[in-house]
């Protein structure tokens, strides 16, 4: 079984985002980048079911910027098998992104396509859900736990008030959540190992895609600050505080 | 037009998260509401103020909300509406973008203020910042954050309610189980008093030691990431990013440094307290009252100061 696993290079998560002056976005340049974390446990995962045996090839893909090399030789070092790049600068929204993936799902033929459940720059949680609606396919998003057997996957899913549980027929889409896995580290020799395995860069337009946003971004601020608060010196001050200052007790 | 709201429940009650959804919906036209489920889930709807009618999609394939054939019946209707609303919790996330790529449209979602018709604005990187945008579908699909609308009243409305059928799919997914997280205490999406502990709670054991403070305030318990990652409490406890947003009244956090994934879902409350021994936790910047210390000597102080003079 072949599993296809896009990937997205988004700003670092340790690092705090800076709005532009003008306000056009964020401040990207200069700023370190590393692969989405959610993508990062689907990859992992992804790896995993092929030492088990269950997958038998792992295909990495991303679309973006020609950096996004750097995220998809990461996954690489992580165990995938391949990459592929879809070239392009446009700043591309789920839809379009989904787009492409259909159009390279038509090409790879992947029974499963593993994505993180949400990319942590625009944090759209949307992709893997579009993907699974143009292809008609089964989708169990949220994941925490995936079993695959008898041409069918078994997800667990982390929903609003516990966990819920789907058998879906594959090929199906799944995206992770946190706790799917703990994602490894790439060893050195594994990341030298992943310097010589294939990567091909397409375009959009090789796919038929047209990936222009259907959202213009009229402005990016910084959300409204809070004012300073104050520290106080014992519990039983807090308490009077809360019930005759605050008035929320 | 009007405004098709996707409303979710969960075992048979609708989420007060998707009444919020109800009045950001009632600022872009008459809301007609979808359900699923039973009967009453439908008379429940029928009641909620701002509700002009109901669509009710009963029958096996929609029972468990499953997001296939769901977002089919959204697809359907759609061309009756010019906007798809649903809240943004699991439900909505689930199934709204689906039912967008259906529709060729891009989605917009955890909508936080509506511009007009056509103009959101939203969060991104975690609420670093709030990016506002246009949208040239024909068509508009969003979530909304239940923390930025106060929910519709529950009851007022009487609206009459219409069966929609849902069309015919090749099931793919089936439901096997739900495990629901059993409490006693509120929701937290609806929570008046948010008690959420972190890292600095050590353990399962002692993240237990935040349910006498909970009993006193009536409050519902929340986690942070870390607390969560390292197994004190089920993921549904997560406040923040990649779990729930909240907006109490009151939000006391103990033991939790304040990422920025985590103040992501909390830092809209009205007061926040955070109890931390480190003075230079981040999460001292958005408290209102700070209190530094060893927290397992701080939590019996503060219910004993509950206790007395309450």
């Amino acid at each position: 079984m072949k599993v296809l696993v896009p990937v997205k290079r988004v700003i670092d998560f340790n690092i705090k985002p800076r709005v532009k002056a003008d306000g056009t976005g964020v401040e990207t340049a200069g700023v370190k980048m590393s692969m989405n974390p959610f993508d990062e446990i689907a990859v992992e995962e992804a790896v995993r079911l092929k030492e088990k045996g269950i997958a038998t090839e792992v295909v990495v893909v991303s679309v973006g910027v020609q950096q996004a090399q750097d995220t998809l030789r990461t996954a690489m070092a992580m165990g995938a098998d391949r990459a592929i790049l879809v070239l392009t600068d446009v700043a591309v929204e789920p839809l379009a992104v989904a787009k492409v993936l259909k159009a390279l799902v038509a090409k790879e033929s992947p029974d499963l396509v593993l994505l993180g459940k949400q990319a942590i720059d625009d944090d759209m949680n949307a992709t893997g859900q579009m993907l699974a609606g143009l292809l008609g396919w089964a989708q169990g998003t949220f994941a925490s736990k995936i079993e695959i057997a008898d041409g069918k996957a078994t997800v667990t899913r982390e929903i609003d008030g516990g966990l819920e549980t789907l058998t879906l027929t594959l090929p199906a889409i799944v995206t992770a959540d946190l706790r799917l896995n703990e994602p490894r580290y790439a060893s050195l020799p594994n990341i030298m190992k992943a310097r010589k395995k294939p990567l091909e860069t397409i375009a959009p337009a090789d796919l038929g895609v047209d990936v222009t946003p259907r959202l213009t971004i009229v402005s990016v601020t910084e959300p409204p600050a809070r004012q300073q608060g104050i520290k106080v010196e014992s519990a039983a001050d807090l308490v009077a505080r809360l019930r005759n200052e605050a008035k929320v007790i | 037009m009007a405004v098709l709201v996707f409303l979710d429940h969960e075992s048979g009650v609708i989420r007060q998260a998707s009444r919020s959804a109800v009045t950001a919906a009632r600022a872009l036209g008459e809301v007609h509401a979808l359900v699923t489920g039973d009967a009453a889930v439908a008379d429940a709807a029928a009641r909620i103020d701002g509700v002009a009618k109901v669509l009710r999609a009963a029958g096996a394939a929609t029972a468990h909300e499953l997001a296939e054939p769901l977002a089919a019946v959204i697809a359907d209707l759609a061309p009756a509406y010019s906007h798809i609303v649903a809240a943004s919790g699991a439900s909505g996330k689930n199934v709204l973008p689906r039912a967008a790529a259906l529709l060729d449209v891009q989605p917009i979602p955890d909508v936080v203020s509506i511009v007009d018709a056509e103009t959101f604005v939203r969060p991104i990187y975690a609420g670093s910042a709030l990016a506002t945008v246009k949208s040239s579908d024909a068509k508009k699909v969003l979530t909304v954050r239940a923390s930025s609308f106060d929910p519709a009243s529950a009851e007022g409305g009487a609206a009459p309610i219409e069966q929609v059928t849902v069309p015919d799919g090749p099931a793919v997914s089936a439901f096997v189980s739900i495990a629901l997280s059993k409490s006693e205490r509120p929701e937290l999406e609806s929570a008046r008093v948010i008690v959420s502990g972190g890292r600095g709670m050590q353990n399962e054991e002692n993240f237990k030691l935040l349910n006498p403070l909970a009993d006193r305030l009536g409050a519902a318990i929340g986690a942070s990431r870390a607390a969560v990652d390292a197994g004190f409490v089920p993921n549904d406890y997560q406040v923040g990013q990649t779990g729930k947003i909240v907006a109490p009244d009151l939000y006391i956090a103990v033991g939790i440094s304040g990422a920025i994934q985590h103040l992501a879902g909390m830092k809209d409350s009205k007061v926040i307290v955070a109890i931390n021994k480190d003075p230079e936790a981040p999460i001292f910047q958005v408290a209102d009252y700070g209190l530094v210390g060893d927290l397992f000597e701080i939590l019996p102080q503060v219910e004993a100061a509950l206790d007395t003079a309450g």
